[in-house]
């Protein structure tokens, strides 16, 4: 790859906002006709970054060179126009109309005042044909799964005529089949001429399917690498993204206790099909361990915690400290000491358009110091929430500011702050550190550690195999809605464990 | 300082509206060959008479219950659109239950008040239970049961003896006697006498903020309008709420009929005043669901239908208020959508501010 053939070029981009500089001194050159891979931690200016190149934020300083031509993007039309297009994280595509008619949105095709339908699905064909991308022109959207929505929104793209492709974590929603079928796809478009930029921090799949790598850390380009040329390792990737050596989570000395926190028999959750998608499983955690579950996402790891959370409709038995609980409330069940870190903060876990003290007493609005009797406790609220702001170190000018205005990390901070208050026996723990940055990341742990120490039982799923291995006592493995193995952490390797996540060692 | 700054905050959005809506207004004004001026001049000048005033606070009680009913519904986003067949038909019950009690006042009263809460709220009740046994939409079974109500007291009041001819030609329920009246007091320079209930809606007003914000029910209520999946897993009983948010909704309702009822008509005909479960919902979003802001709403709407009694005797159509009324609440839409999102921009650069002093201040 030359100058000359760079599809995209940035040089010296600098975005502020006020308070922040979001971009400092951005340097990007993305060959034409490769895959052009941009990792960096959350916060690293990634998002505004892509903004910037898709004409949805426009730089206070810097060039950026489409094709050779200096130019100016002021909105995402623009964009089009230069034949850039992106596929967003989230999918944006109209349930109740069909593929066809999804494709075509915006941007019809007509004959006189009606629409040219025939015309539309014959450059599709043609073009779902060259780029091997087959996805069923006549079925509903809502029918579909995500992989096919992800090939709908790519060719929704390629047929307003984009030649350099910008996807924001197109992983992230995939199973590992749907991701390797991404991957061929993108190697076809490729192949056809297609630059395709890819934004991710899952640093084994960009390391399978970049050609070049670009490296963000603090709001600028720190690194360009070129895997093809000079081999890197993803956790030499992992330290250029963070600047530092990774910290890595350890639990020294063993704190399981003989008392049984919560026992877990032949648990079954249907999903609305009735299929099975937590089948027959049982499992116990004693005080003072931390029981991980290992799985790629989609396995029932949702389901289990929304059956121990009594959010949905289960069979088999669910005792906790000796009782059985399966009839209990939601309520019942969080009164009584269970606390969640959901996986999903802004959806399930926050209110995002209320205070941060309203939402200290999300999920203990019926106990102290959130209430008094049926009454609230404003007063006793704050003061705690006070307390969780400094202890868990949550960035933030005040408590009166909504829960939308703070990042991710700290958002992740002031709930984990909450799950731990008010001394709960047994802690479900989704992601508890998915999207925080490495510092609070080590906070996290510590926590946790301190916690277990001190009796607490846990329930930790995780997508970070390291984070895993290194905070349980001990690991289930979860496929298709049952355990199918139990390793020991202190033995097993993140690659042992993830080709059993896969299934291959069976 | 931050206090004064706050109460600006809040009150932009609905100056901004308001100002919005008489320029739209003025436009229409103009187009149609009217003085702008002078029509204002006059709204104003026959609004600030005393006699007015006591019209304009009496409909604005009527206004203000019918608009907290609707706003504790669309707290947790329920659209509670029955609010209009709940008053009539609580209004007719407890109608034609006061008229045959020869109790003193202090029963009699609160006997009144309390038929017309139960049958309104058994009727908003049947929406909510339909909604969470069978997933009805309560904007569809609302609707319907609005006419179902009409019907069933168009029934009541023509063909059963619960209707007696009270003059000529015109069928009602029985005369409330004095004793079961609730007295208003005569507003000073002016023989018009105000509402006692007025009262009654002030303390409702106050119950309404109490029960949002002070109660751990009123939380649940909220957390489940923000997030439904968050208050579900809080611990939040999605139907129990959505059950109790309607019977709620229905209770207060049902005291909508009763201003007039117990202040002034005495007796429910076919012809009591329909139509107020509509202008409340207007009046809650004009509001803003605030109990403070409902007020003000109940009160500029009110001002605007008593005023505009004078449009027609200085030769201006008096529909040109029904304009300014519809334009007030789309704009007040607009602006606050305008002002919210202003508020989360600047809290957002709020809390980059108070993190770039930080060495880790990049958190976007």
């Amino acid at each position: 790859m030359t100058e000359s053939t760079s599809a995209l070029t940035l040089t010296g981009i600098w975005k502020r906002f006020p308070g922040v500089i979001a971009n400092s001194n951005v340097n990007l050159s993305v060959g034409a006709g490769s895959i052009h891979a941009i990792v960096g931690e959350n916060g690293a200016g990634k998002s505004t970054l892509m903004k910037i190149l898709y004409g949805m934020q426009k730089p206070d300083e810097g060039t950026i060179t489409v094709a050779g031509i200096p130019t100016q993007l002021n909105s995402p039309s623009d964009a089009i126009e230069l034949g850039i297009g992106m596929v967003h994280q989230h999918f944006m595509l109209a349930e109740n109309f069909t593929v066809l008619e999804n494709i075509i949105l915006g941007n019809e095709p007509k004959h006189g005042v009606s629409l040219d339908l025939m015309a539309a699905r014959n450059r599709l064909s043609a073009l779902a044909t060259k780029y091997s991308l087959q996805v069923p022109f006549d079925e509903y959207v809502s029918e579909l799964g995500v992989g096919d929505r992800q090939r709908i929104e790519i060719l929704k793209v390629l047929y307003r005529g984009a030649r350099i492709l910008i996807l924001d974590e197109p992983t992230a929603v995939l199973v590992p089949q749907e991701v390797d079928e991404l991957f061929s796809a993108l190697r076809d478009l490729k192949a056809e001429g297609i630059t395709i930029i890819f934004i991710s921090h899952k640093l084994d799949e960009v390391l399978a399917i970049a050609d070049e790598i670009t490296v963000m850390r603090a709001g600028t380009t720190v690194a360009a690498v070129n895997p093809k040329q000079e081999p890197v390792t993803a956790r030499e990737l992992a330290e250029l993204m963070v600047g530092s050596e990774l910290p890595t989570p350890d639990t020294s000395e063993n704190t399981v206790t003989d008392k049984v926190v919560l026992s877990v028999t032949a648990l079954t959750v249907a999903n609305s099909d009735g299929k099975n998608v937590v089948d027959n499983v049982s499992f116990k955690i004693h005080s003072g361990e931390i029981l991980g579950i290992a799985g790629i996402e989609g396995n029932g790891q949702a389901e289990i915690v929304d059956a121990l959370l009594g959010v949905v409709a289960t069979s088999g038995a669910i005792e906790f400290l000796d009782t059985d609980i399966t009839s209990w409330t939601t309520r019942k069940r969080r009164e009584n000491g269970v606390a969640v870190i959901p996986e999903d903060r802004t959806r399930q876990g926050l209110l995002l358009e209320a205070p941060l003290w309203e939402n200290r007493m999300l999920g203990q609005q019926t106990v102290a110091p959130n209430a008094r009797g049926v009454l609230l406790d404003p007063a006793g609220a704050k003061k705690d929430t006070w307390r969780i702001v400094r202890e868990f170190d949550v960035r933030t000018p005040g408590i009166d500011v909504h829960a939308s205005a703070l990042s991710g990390g700290n958002q992740q901070k002031l709930i984990v702050g909450r799950e731990m208050s008010g001394s709960p026996k047994l802690l479900i723990a989704s992601h508890p550190t998915r999207g925080v940055d490495v510092g609070a990341q080590a906070a996290i742990w510590e926590h946790l550690r301190t916690a277990r120490a001190a009796g607490l039982a846990v329930l930790l799923i995780s997508a970070d195999l390291d984070e895993l291995i290194g905070l349980s006592d001990s690991i289930a493995v979860l496929l298709r809605g049952k355990f199918v193995t139990t390793v020991d952490p202190h033995t097993v390797t993140p690659a042992v464990l993830g080709s059993a996540m896969t299934g291959a060692g069976e | 300082m931050n206090h004064l700054k706050k109460l600006g905050n809040s009150l932009l959005a609905p100056l901004l509206a308001l100002f919005l809506a008489m320029v739209v207004t003025s436009i229409i004004l103009v187009a149609f060959g009217s003085n702008v001026v002078m029509v204002f001049q006059q709204m104003w000048g026959y609004g600030s008479k005393a006699s007015s005033i006591a019209l304009i606070l009496n409909l604005a009680t009527t206004y203000y219950l019918s608009a907290v009913a609707v706003a504790i519904g669309f707290k947790m986003n329920l659209f509670n659109i029955g609010v209009n067949g709940q008053y009539l038909l609580g209004g007719m019950t407890a109608a034609a239950v006061a008229g045959r009690l020869t109790l003193p006042g202090y029963l009699a009263i609160p006997i009144t008040i309390l038929v017309a809460i139960v049958v309104a709220a058994a009727w908003a009740g049947i929406a909510g239970w339909l909604k969470v046994s069978r997933g009805v939409s309560e904007v569809i079974s609302t609707i319907m049961l609005n006419f179902i109500a009409l019907g069933i007291i168009s029934y009541t009041i023509v063909r059963t003896n619960v209707g007696e001819e009270i003059a000529v030609n015109v069928r009602g329920t029985r005369k409330i006697p004095t004793s079961g009246q609730m007295p208003g007091f005569t507003f000073p320079n002016s023989n018009i006498e105000v509402y006692g209930f007025i009262f009654i809606a002030i303390f409702i007003g106050i119950g309404y903020w109490f029960l949002l914000n002070r109660t751990r029910f009123g939380y649940d209520l909220r957390a489940s309008g923000m997030s439904p999946s968050a208050a579900v897993a809080s611990g939040v009983d999605s139907k129990k709420m959505t059950l109790y948010a309607m019977l709620i909704s229905g209770a207060i309702a049902g005291l909508v009929a009763l201003p007039d009822l117990l202040g002034s008509s005495h007796t429910y005909t076919l012809n009591f005043p329909t139509g107020f479960g509509f202008t409340g919902i207007a009046i809650a979003l004009l509001g803003r669901n605030n109990p403070l802001g409902i007020a003000f709403g109940a009160l500029l709407w009110a001002f605007l239908d008593v005023s505009s009694q004078q449009l027609d005797l200085v030769g201006v159509p008096r529909e040109i208020v029904t304009i300014l009324q519809g334009v007030t609440v789309l704009a007040v839409v607009i602006a606050y959508e305008i002002v919210r999102r202003n508020k989360v921009k600047a809290q957002q650069r709020d809390v980059g501010l108070a993190l770039a002093d930080n060495k880790e201040g990049l958190v976007l």
